[in-house]
This record gives structure tokens, sequence and C-alpha cells, in this order.
């Protein structure tokens, strides 16, 4: 059937964007050509297409935009939807740095009539960013200086959803968050930095608006089909899923596969970890579940006197990571990182990189004053804030530091998933699980398992799965949603919500567009194959009990994601691809 | 490769899918690799070359599935839509073209995990593995054979003949296997090791593929073993479980079961509610499509019976309940362990049917055998009725 639009009217996206510059302390509204919408989708993907000018500043620089971003689907009855992406330059890796974060932020933004907001410039003078609809303030905010995250956002309930940096930021921590609502992080990047480098303590928003669908009898149907899968799906909503048990509940089939970071990923295995798990968890603090706005999986997990329960990357890496064994630790230390705005892997980490390095391991107490220390620029915590690779490269040590491009790697031992292993070598943002995400079929067996001691068709695998979440990040969904369902799916609520007849073989070719845009702003920034890598401590014999990877069939690998990439043997973008993908 | 090719050639033949050395199958990671020469391969890789993908199968299906096939086909209007669970669930609808033109073939592909080429065969793709396209070309298979015997139940019913499905329903006929039996003994319980469960399970699924009450990948198995409930992976096939079953304690101690089967809830309540250690579930045909065919008019809950039928049916005794696949709302495992307090089986609307048995594998798999054995009888009695009655 064909589609015929009437001028000017958009459905899904809002079609505006609030630039903010806090150097001349103005605003303006500007209005992308629905073309290039519909190129970068949104989210992630529209901020790679405004950083990409300016990816070369230092992010420190006051030009440097620090962008918050919704996708089509939010606002609307799409499952998932209430998620967006905080892009700009990375302070801990160089590297593009963006994060999809939940919450309500996302929400409010489009119900405000944005898609989203691009704050450059410096502020004077500590600063905060209120909207309400269409009414903007630049506020001063020294009162809220070095303020905790939970305080600073109990002071601004009442403005809407709420961005505030913690006192991390504020005293140069690489890794520092931008929490969104007090609970959700924008993390690993440092992203927290570029806010505080504004001069900016906190962003609020507010909004009543309604975004437009084009066809909201079709968008029932599809979202029918997306709600049928998610409910088929054990890891999402079977007895052992994260609905249940929140993330967390990966924790004992990554024991049990032997692929928990343990020691600084000395050893492959907990021998705590029947005590450390989800249902130790649960048994203890009886949480109730909750989550991002207008999602129904809540894969949140809160004590009754709501303190979050963490993550899996945070409980795998605050036990096994550092041989903790007391929970009331990894609860604390989870609370500790949110509160001083701190992302909880390369906090987690640089305490382990420390201990290895003074060859001992740290006892509860010593924990929680390094992380305070840490997020208040303290003692030791001064360097540890530089994160891991920093730290180790410092104090003489750099193969303790299990990083890529300089970012700590999360709670999946590569040396049990060989996708794995070339996805976080070859991520845009430093080591991360979640860039392609092979671990869904490698250990989750989904769509189907595949054999994760194989390099065997990973390379594209991997490609794959990195243009799929380039997508999910434009689209601004949930990833965890395509543990059930898939793009196909998805390409039916978009194409309802915005009218844009779409296959989901047509957003896999956005999400191709959008992975290569970043490697070229990543080359830009002098990255190539040598920063493609991972620490030789994989590539080594071990005690673990497990084989290394063999650094041939890895570099094999490589080179074919390479070719399926298309990129030089050396990583750098070609003329030919960026032409074929009409980037700009 | 040479060695994937091989294990899914003779996959596609064990399981009746196509003839000996027909699949022609393409992987791709930075290059293509097939498992034969084949003229069609030039149109294929074009399919490669648009489309994003790692494995892509062709094949015409077994002469049997190809008469159903075609069948449907020839009167379609683009597309099959099954109305069976996992079609619903997982494929939505089966799209159809005319020849082998490689942009029809990629628009269909574009929007479908697979398309059928009428009278030709069907081709199916995977963004990971050759596995998932293997499954969605059996699902194919699946689904249209449940259709056709369904629509032509219900084409009878309505006019008491099968019209111009005559001379293609009784060729069909002709080419269904025999009807199934137990001639083999199971691994006799009650066991006591996990080796034995693990053996246990392994046996009993190999066993319900090889006697076709189940295509491989469809199904899962379970047995309670000092109080964790072993149970068959998700998305793993029925006979190759070595490796693929969860050991999940029953006082939910730990997550290592997210990967179980997600039937995980109904084979838990069926083993804490009933006094069964064994439990089978498997998609036999016929059970399948009788679930479907219900003469009760004008009801409130017409094309929502998988969720919400309120009425007491059976078929040959057995009682068909509504659900749906995992954990939600209308989640099978609130109506199969009821069903099964006093039954040797339930059959879940659309979907398939679960047995149990005590101690072992034995009673579970003689009872999925009798009932669609029976199934099978009472569908071609019915017919056979209703045409009389012309």
């Amino acid at each position: 059937m064909p589609i015929i639009f009437q001028a000017n009217v958009m459905f899904g996206w809002c079609g505006k964007i609030l630039k903010i510059d806090l150097s001349e302390g103005s605003w303006k509204i500007v209005k992308p050509p629905r073309e290039i919408f519909e190129k970068y989708i949104g989210g992630r993907g529209l901020g790679g297409y405004f950083l990409k000018k300016y990816i070369t500043l230092d992010w420190n620089d006051p030009a440097m935009p620090l962008m918050f971003l919704t996708g089509p689907l939010v606002n609307t009855i799409s499952p998932t939807s209430g998620r967006m992406t905080i892009m700009s330059r990375s302070p801990l890796t160089g590297t593009v740095g963006d994060c999809s974060v939940g919450g309500s932020l996302g929400t409010e933004l489009k119900r405000a009539g944005f898609d989203g907001i691009i704050v450059t410039g410096k502020s004077q003078k500590p600063c905060g960013i209120e909207i309400d609809n269409g009414i903007i303030k630049i506020t001063f905010s020294s009162h809220l200086k070095n303020m905790t995250v939970s305080r600073a956002t109990n002071l601004l309930k009442g403005k809407g959803a709420v961005a505030v940096s913690g006192p991390a930021a504020a005293h140069g921590v690489l890794f520092s968050n931008i929490m969104i609502d007090g609970r959700f992080s924008a993390g690993r990047n440092g992203l927290g930095m570029v806010f505080a480098a504004k001069n900016l303590k906190y962003l609020t928003v507010k909004g009543s608006g309604k975004t437009e669908v084009f066809d909201s009898n079709t968008l029932i149907r599809a979202r029918e089909d997306v709600m049928r899968l998610i409910s088929a799906s054990p890891a999402i909503s079977g007895s052992f899923g994260i609905s249940k048990f929140g993330t967390g509940a990966l924790y004992d089939l990554l024991d049990a596969r032997r692929m928990m970071p343990t020691d600084n990923f000395r050893k492959i295995q907990f021998e705590y970890a029947s005590k450390m798990n989800a249902h130790a968890f649960q048994k203890r603090y009886n949480p109730k579940s909750t989550g991002c706005k207008g999602c129904h999986i809540l894969c949140k997990k809160r004590t009754l006197g709501g303190t979050d329960i963490p993550e899996f990357e945070t409980m795998s890496h605050f036990s096994a990571l550092l041989g903790n064994y007391d929970l009331e630790t990894v609860l604390e230390a989870n609370r500790i990182c949110n509160d001083l705005g701190m992302d909880t892997i390369s906090a987690a980490a640089s305490l382990s990189c420390y201990a290895e390095h003074i060859g001992e391991t740290l006892s509860p107490e010593k924990i929680i004053l390094l992380l305070n220390e840490t997020g208040n620029g303290k003692g030791i915590g001064k360097d540890l804030g530089k994160g891991a690779f920093r730290y180790a490269a410092d104090v003489g040590n750099p193969d303790i530091s299990i990083t890529v491009k300089g970012q700590a790697l999360p709670a999946y031992d590569p040396r049990g998933a060989y996708g794995m292993a070339l996805a976080y070598a070859t991520s845009t943002r430093g080591a991360c699980h979640l860039r392609a995400y092979p671990v869904s079929h490698e250990i989750l067996r989904k769509p189907v398992a595949t054999d994760r001691f194989s390099f065997q068709g990973k390379a594209r695998m991997v490609k794959i799965g990195e243009d799929l979440n380039a997508v999910v990040d434009s689209l601004t969904v949930c990833k965890f949603v395509f543990f059930g369902a898939s793009i196909e799916e998805y390409s039916h609520i978009y194409t309802a919500v915005t009218g844009k007849e779409t296959t989901g073989h047509d957003l896999l070719k956005a999400g191709e567009r959008i992975y290569y845009n970043e490697r070229i702003m990543n080359f830009e920034n002098g990255f190539s194959a040598i920063d493609d890598d991972l620490p030789m401590r994989f590539f080594k014999d071990s005690e673990t009990g497990i084989s290394p990877i063999n650094r041939d069939d890895f570099i094999a690998a490589r080179k074919n994601y390479y070719r399926v990439r298309g990129l030089d043997r050396d990583g750098k973008p070609l003329q030919k691809k960026i032409d074929e993908l009409g980037i700009e | 490769m040479k060695t994937i090719f091989n294990k899914y050639e003779e996959k596609f033949w064990r399981n009746g899918l196509t003839e000996r050395g027909a699949p022609l199958i393409g992987f791709r990671d930075a290059e293509i690799q097939w498992n034969k020469n084949d003229e069609k391969r030039v149109v294929l890789e074009t399919v490669f070359e648009e489309l994003d993908i790692n494995a892509i199968i062709f094949s015409k299906p077994s002469q049997l599935y190809s008469d159903i096939i075609d069948s449907l086909s020839a009167v379609s209007d683009g597309s099959i839509r099954p109305v069976d669970c996992e079609t619903r669930t997982f494929f939505h609808e089966l799209p159809v073209i005319k020849s082998l033109d490689p942009d029809a073939i990629i628009a269909s592909l574009k929007a479908r995990k697979c398309v059928i080429i009428q009278g030709t065969g069907i081709i199916a793709y995977g963004t990971v593995s050759i596995e998932q396209a293997f499954i969605t070309f059996s699902s194919v298979c699946f689904a249209c054979f449940v259709k056709f015997f369904l629509d032509i139940l219900i084409h009878v019913k309505k006019y008491f003949h099968q019209g111009t499905f005559k001379t293609v329903f009784e060729n069909v006929i002709k080419q269904l296997p025999p009807l199934p039996i137990m001639d083999t003994t199971l691994k006799t319980g009650p066991f006591t090791n996990e080796a034995d469960v693990l053996q246990a399970i392994s046996e009993a699924g190999k066993l319900t593929v090889q006697k076709r009450l189940v295509d491989s990948f469809f199904g899962n198995i379970s047995y309670l073993f000092n109080e964790k409930l072993y149970i068959s992976q998700t998305g793993s096939s029925l006979d190759e479980l070595d490796g693929c079953i969860d050991p999940c304690p029953i006082d939910g101690s730990s997550c290592v079961g997210i990967t179980a089967s997600s039937e995980y809830p109904a084979h838990f309540q069926v083993i804490k509610q009933t006094e069964n250690r064994a439990v089978l579930h498997g998609h036999p045909l016929f059970s399948v499509i009788l679930s479907m065919d219900c003469d009760k008019p004008c009801c409130e809950f017409e094309g929502q019976c998988h969720l919400k039928c309120p009425d007491n049916r059976s078929v040959c005794g057995i009682p068909i309940v509504p659900g749906e696949v995992g954990s939600g709302k209308f989640g099978l495992w609130h109506t199969v362990p009821d069903a099964l307090k006093q039954n040797p089986g339930v059959i879940v609307y659309g979907h398939g049917l679960f047995t149990t048995g005590k101690e072992d594998f034995n009673e579970a798999f003689h009872h999925l055998l009798a009932i669609e054995n029976a199934c099978r009888k009472e569908y071609f009695n019915k017919i056979k009725r209703l045409s009389i009655s012309q």
C-alpha cells in the first residue's frame, strides 16, 4: 500500500532539536530535514551524525557537543521504548562516547516536543538547564556543586525527569556517569565529565505533549507480536529470566559456563558464586520490581528500603572480579558508585587492577574505602579514578589492565565466547558487551545457539550484531527485548509509528551506516587495527583450566571482520564504502 | 565447513524434509562457501549481496511437502497464513512468489524469514547460522502440513466433499509414513544418578524424532531428579540433546536454567502438581490439527481460541486446552498441569502434546505415540464420515 505523507507532518519524530549554547546562555530550535531522521533514525545514529563534525576536538573543548537524543518510538506504546542515548566524545577512551539509558528523561523530552538536545559551550558559573514543554531556562546551580546524585535529584524533584552528574565528575573521574532520575546510569565512557566540563550540574525536562503515530491500529497489532515473543522468551520472562531476577539472572550461567571474570581475569569461576547470585540477593532483600518508563519487563530490582539491587555486571565485578564474598558490600558498592556518579564496571576494574598490583585481595572495608576515595578524589582514589588502563601504565605494570581502547572489560570472559572476544576488540567505544552482544547466541541460544569456542562465521555475526544494536540504540529501545523479538517485528512497529515503509533489512542498513560513521570518527582520532585488540592475558596459557584464545585465529577473524565491515587491512574506512552508505 | 554441510544435508533427509542431497546450502563469513555446485547459486549469491545474512538454504521439499505447499501456494494471495502456534508466534506469514526471480526473492526475504517459490522450493536464511535457516525451512513444512489438513477438514465439513483438493489430498495421503509403533524400550527408571538421567532424556528425545512424532527442534523434555528438574535447553534439537540439558534446582536457588526451554514453567508445574517425574512435549501433526477443529458456531472468542477458549474440548478422550508459549498471562503453564492430573496427555490448542511418566520416559513416550496415532485415525475417520454424509 503506498503511503502518502501530508507535507510537513512528521510521525514518530518531533522534527525538532533544541540547541543550547552555555557560553552564550542562548538556545535555538533547529529542524533537520526528514531525510536525516530516516537515515540515522534517532538516538545514537542521530548523535553520530551531529558529532562527526566536532569529533577531533578535545572532549572538554567548549565546542564539543553533549547530546541527549530520543528515537522515533519514544512516547508511543512501542514496547521498551522509554530509553534515549547520551553522546559526546569519551574522556576515558577518546573514541565516540555514547550510552543508551533508561529512566524517564527520553519520554519527558519527547513529550516536551523535542527529539533531542545538543548542548555546547561552557557556562561561566555552575548551571542547570530546565525545560518545561516549550519553556527553557538556564539556572545557576552553585548550591548543588559536589552534591551527591541522590541529594541533587531529590532537590530537583518536581521538575520532571532529572539528569545530574555527581561528585566523581567534579573530581575528574574519567569514568564518571550522568545519572538519570538518580538511578539510571549513562555510564562507561565518562560522559559525566563532559557534563561537568560545561559547568553543567543538572538537566530537568518536563513535557505533556503527545507523539503522533501514523497508524495506531497497525502499531497495536505489531506490539502484540512483540509482546507474545517477550512472553515466549526464557531469558526475559522465564522462571529464571531478567523480569523475575533482574539482569543478575545471568550470574549463575556465566559461572557455570566458566566465563565469570574472577580475580582480575586470572580465574574464570568464582567459588562463592552460589552465595552471591541473584537468588541470594532476592532471598536477602526481597526486592520489588521496577524499570524504565513504559516498560513492562521491569528488570530493575529495588530493596524495600529503596536501594537498587546491582545489575549483573556490577554484581559480578564487585564479587568475583575482586574476590569479595560479602553480599552487603556488593550492594553498598553499587550504591556508592551511583551516588557519586561512577561507572560500576570501570570502578571495580580499577580496584581489581590495584589489587593485582599490590598482590592482595581487597577486604570489604577496603573496597568501600577505595570507592569513596575514588569518587571524592582522595588518596590513591585520585589515581584509580583515571581508570584501569592509565593506572596500570602509571605504576609500570600495563599487563594488569584488562581493557580495550582504555575501557575495562565487562563481566564476560572472552576465552569462553570467541564472538565476544572479537566484539570486545572491534567495539567503537572500547570494551563493551552491548555493541554486538554475541552472548545472545553464544550463551543464551538466541536466535539459535552457536559454537562459542569457534571463530567460524563470527566476523559477520559480530558485524550484523553491531549493526542491529546500532539500530536498537537509535530507535532507543531496549536490547533485552531482542532475546525474544527480532528486527523484523520492530520494523513493523517503526513503519506503523513513522509511516515510512521499512523492513528489518532496511533498518540493518541504517545500522551499518551508523556503525561505519563511528568507525570513521574513531579513525579521525587515530584509532586503527592496533586498537582493535584484546589484552595479551587472553592469548597466554594460564592456570584457569581454559585454553587461551589462539592469537592467529583471532587475527584471522579480525581480518575477516574488516573485510565484512568494508574496512582496509588496518581497519581504516574506505571511500567506496562511505559513498555506498551515503555518509556525508 | 564440509562437516557442517554434511550434518545438515543428513538432517534434512533424516527428518523427511527433502530428498537426499537436494538442499543447496550457502554459508558466508568473509567469503561464501557452498555445499555443492548448482546453477541456482548465482541467484542466491545475488541475495547474499543484497542482504546481510550469513546462511541461506534453498531446496525443493520432499514430494509429500512439495505437494502440500504447491497446493496451498496455488490458492494463496501472495502469502500463506497458517494459524498454528509456531507460525503465529515466530513467522507470522509465509510469502509466496511465482519464480526464482532475484528481485522478488530479495523483496520477500527483506520482510520475512523465508520465501516459498511456487512449484520450485523454499528459501530460508540465517543471520547467525545454518541452523537458523534449517529451523525456518522445517517450520514452513510443519506449518503447511498442519494448514493443509486443517483446510481440507474445514472444506469437507462445509461442502461434504474434498472438491479441488481431492486429487492432491489422495496423493498426499499415499505418501504419509506408516503409523509409528513402539518397538523398543527406553531406559527404565527410577534413575539413581545424573548420568542415567541425562542418558534417558537424550534417548527419549532421539526416539521421538526417529518416530517422526516431532521435527527435531520442536518440543522439549524434562526429568525430576534429586531436587533438580533436568530440562532440554531452549532451541535445542530433541535428537541432539547431549550437552543441551539444564539442571535447574527446583527451589530456585540458581538461575542457571535461564537457558532452559521456554516451557520450563509448564514442566515445573506438572512435576509439582502431579506424581510424575518425566514430562515429554512434542508437536505431533494430527494432534495439532485436530486441536484446531472446532464446530462451535458464533463463538465470542473466535480468533482467540489459543488464548481464551472456555470450553471443555477433547479429542480421542484427550483434553484440549488453550495456552501460549512461555510464561505470559495466557501461558500454557496455567492450563497444562491441571489437565494432566487426570489424563495421560493434554493437547495445547494449535501447538502440541504433553505427556508424562511416573519413573521414566516409557510411559510418556507410549502416550505420545498412542495419542498421535489415535488422532491420525480419527482425522481420516472424520473425513470419511463427513464425506459419506454427502
